[in-house]
């Protein structure tokens, strides 16, 4: 099993390295399409603004690098910013995204009377019966750092549910595709089952 | 819901953490590496390691403690202690840490954060402020620097929300006056800052029991408190802390630890 990750931020992927390195992951990082291709399965991490992403990934000819995975069948786990470049669209910069998941990257109402960014560990809930979450509890607190969420147009692309003012989509999914807004390799131990879970997971 | 974060300062110098005991100088007592790993254990939500070296090599020295934690410790850690450019900014980044922590050189060159924001994203910079009460300040605060040694013309009202506009994802707030004490933060500017800026505020300074820390989530309306001393003795675990304050129905962290899957 090798995993790829998804390299297009100018090498900052330290903290993904490391955790899966701790999990006894074989992977490999690039920021070229072949290499991803080829293998089994695909991190695909985010830091930053949906826009600048999304540019990169378009200029370097990874965006179709993850469409191409994604209709191989075989399974990605997008984090953070992946989470919400996922989706059609982001409010932040009105970006254009991916499209593999019907939705749309919403801001924090700015009313709610809460900080944004929303940083910090909270609890995810309506997690039941995903393999994902195999061996962690409900309501488990994973660490959040972020001022937009995914909005799936759809409950059945919501793959776990987090309140902060609102109940937001704390992941999503669809057919083999994951994505959590949260950020797994700083979630302590319960984030390091979640991404052995995503390797031990089948197709 | 979301947690009221527990966060752990470990003072670095020449590799070891240590602790400054009144007329006595700094004592070393122990390993960064060794007491990060412990309260990972104990459930602490995030660390921050200030760098106090004063020899030339101290940035070497302080980058291999960075990315030799990274490799253990599994959640967010800040790093400050005269990191002053973004060149700096980006060899802690890269060492694995997840956030800096800028304090006095902020204050020479507000310039610094805009710049960090910019580059890293502002939920990298931190902004680290001491203050001392001083009744000739408009909001009675005034910011100092140098470890509290040097007073200057900035109001710590004024300087938070100036931090937060220039880029800053989250305030440290030390106070001079509370600092050492060990009988409790100072709730009065921890809940002016707080409830002015739309960043998290981390209080800092006085803590000597749980109480404390209860104190400043309900009345200082902070965001997460940082201890020091209160662990480093083995006087409280950060588990047991985090157990009084779940008895005081404040949100915290207690998830048992799962097992990995490799």
């Amino acid at each position: 099993m090798r995993v790829g990750v998804v390299d297009y931020e100018a090498g900052n992927l330290k903290s993904v390295e490391t955790a899966l390195r701790a999990i006894n992951a074989e992977f490999v990082v690039s920021d070229r399409p072949e290499p991803l291709l080829a293998t089994d399965r695909l991190v695909f991490p985010g830091v930053g603004d949906a826009k600048a992403a999304m540019d990169v990934l378009e200029r370097s000819g990874l965006a179709d690098a993850v469409r191409s995975f994604f209709e191989t069948g075989k399974l990605i786990l997008g984090i953070c910013v992946g989470s919400q470049i996922v989706l059609d669209a982001s409010e932040e910069n009105d970006a254009t995204c991916l499209g593999l998941v019907p939705g749309t990257a919403r801001r924090f109402p700015g009313d709610m009377g809460l900080k944004v960014p929303h940083m910090g560990w909270n609890q995810v809930d309506n997690t039941e019966g995903h393999a994902l979450f195999d061996g962690i509890a409900p309501g488990t607190s994973f660490y959040f750092v972020h001022s937009y969420y995914p909005d799936p147009d759809h409950a059945e692309h919501r793959l776990a549910t987090t309140d902060y003012g609102i109940t937001f989509a704390a992941g999503v999914r669809r057919e083999n595709l994951m994505a959590v807004q949260f950020h797994p390799e700083k979630s302590g131990e319960a984030g390091l089952r979640l991404l052995g879970n995503f390797l031990a997971m089948s197709e | 819901m979301l947690q009221k974060r527990v966060i752990v300062c470990l003072d670095v110098r020449d590799g070891k953490t240590t602790k400054g005991i009144k007329f006595k100088g700094n004592v070393d007592i122990g390993d960064p590496v060794e007491m990060a790993r412990t309260y990972y254990e104990q459930g602490v939500d995030e660390l921050v390691f200030y760098d106090i070296t004063a020899s030339a090599e101290r940035r070497k020295i302080m980058i291999d403690v960075v990315a030799r934690v990274a490799e253990q410790i599994f959640i967010p850690f800040a790093v400050g202690g005269g990191i002053s450019n973004a060149e700096q900014m980006r060899e802690v980044l890269l060492a694995g840490a997840e956030k800096v922590s800028v304090n006095s050189q902020a204050v020479r060159n507000p310039d610094i954060i805009s710049e960090g924001a910019s580059l890293y994203g502002r939920q990298f910079v931190v902004l680290g402020m001491d203050v001392l009460r001083d009744a000739d300040m408009p909001s009675g605060y005034r910011v100092v620097i140098n470890g509290g040694r040097t007073p200057t013309e900035l109001d710590a009202l004024e300087w938070a929300l100036r931090g937060e506009r220039l880029g800053a994802g989250e305030i440290v707030l030390n106070s001079i006056d509370a600092d050492g004490t060990r009988e409790g933060y100072e709730l009065t500017v921890t809940r002016m800052i707080s409830e002015a800026v739309n960043i998290p505020v981390v209080a800092s300074g006085g803590a000597g029991r749980p109480e404390h820390l209860a104190d400043v989530f309900e009345e200082g309306r902070a965001d997460a408190a940082l201890i020091a001393s209160m662990v480093h003795y083995g006087d409280y675990t950060v588990e047991g802390i985090k157990r009084y304050l779940d008895e005081r129905r404040i949100p915290v962290r207690l998830d048992p630890l799962p097992g990995r899957t490799n």
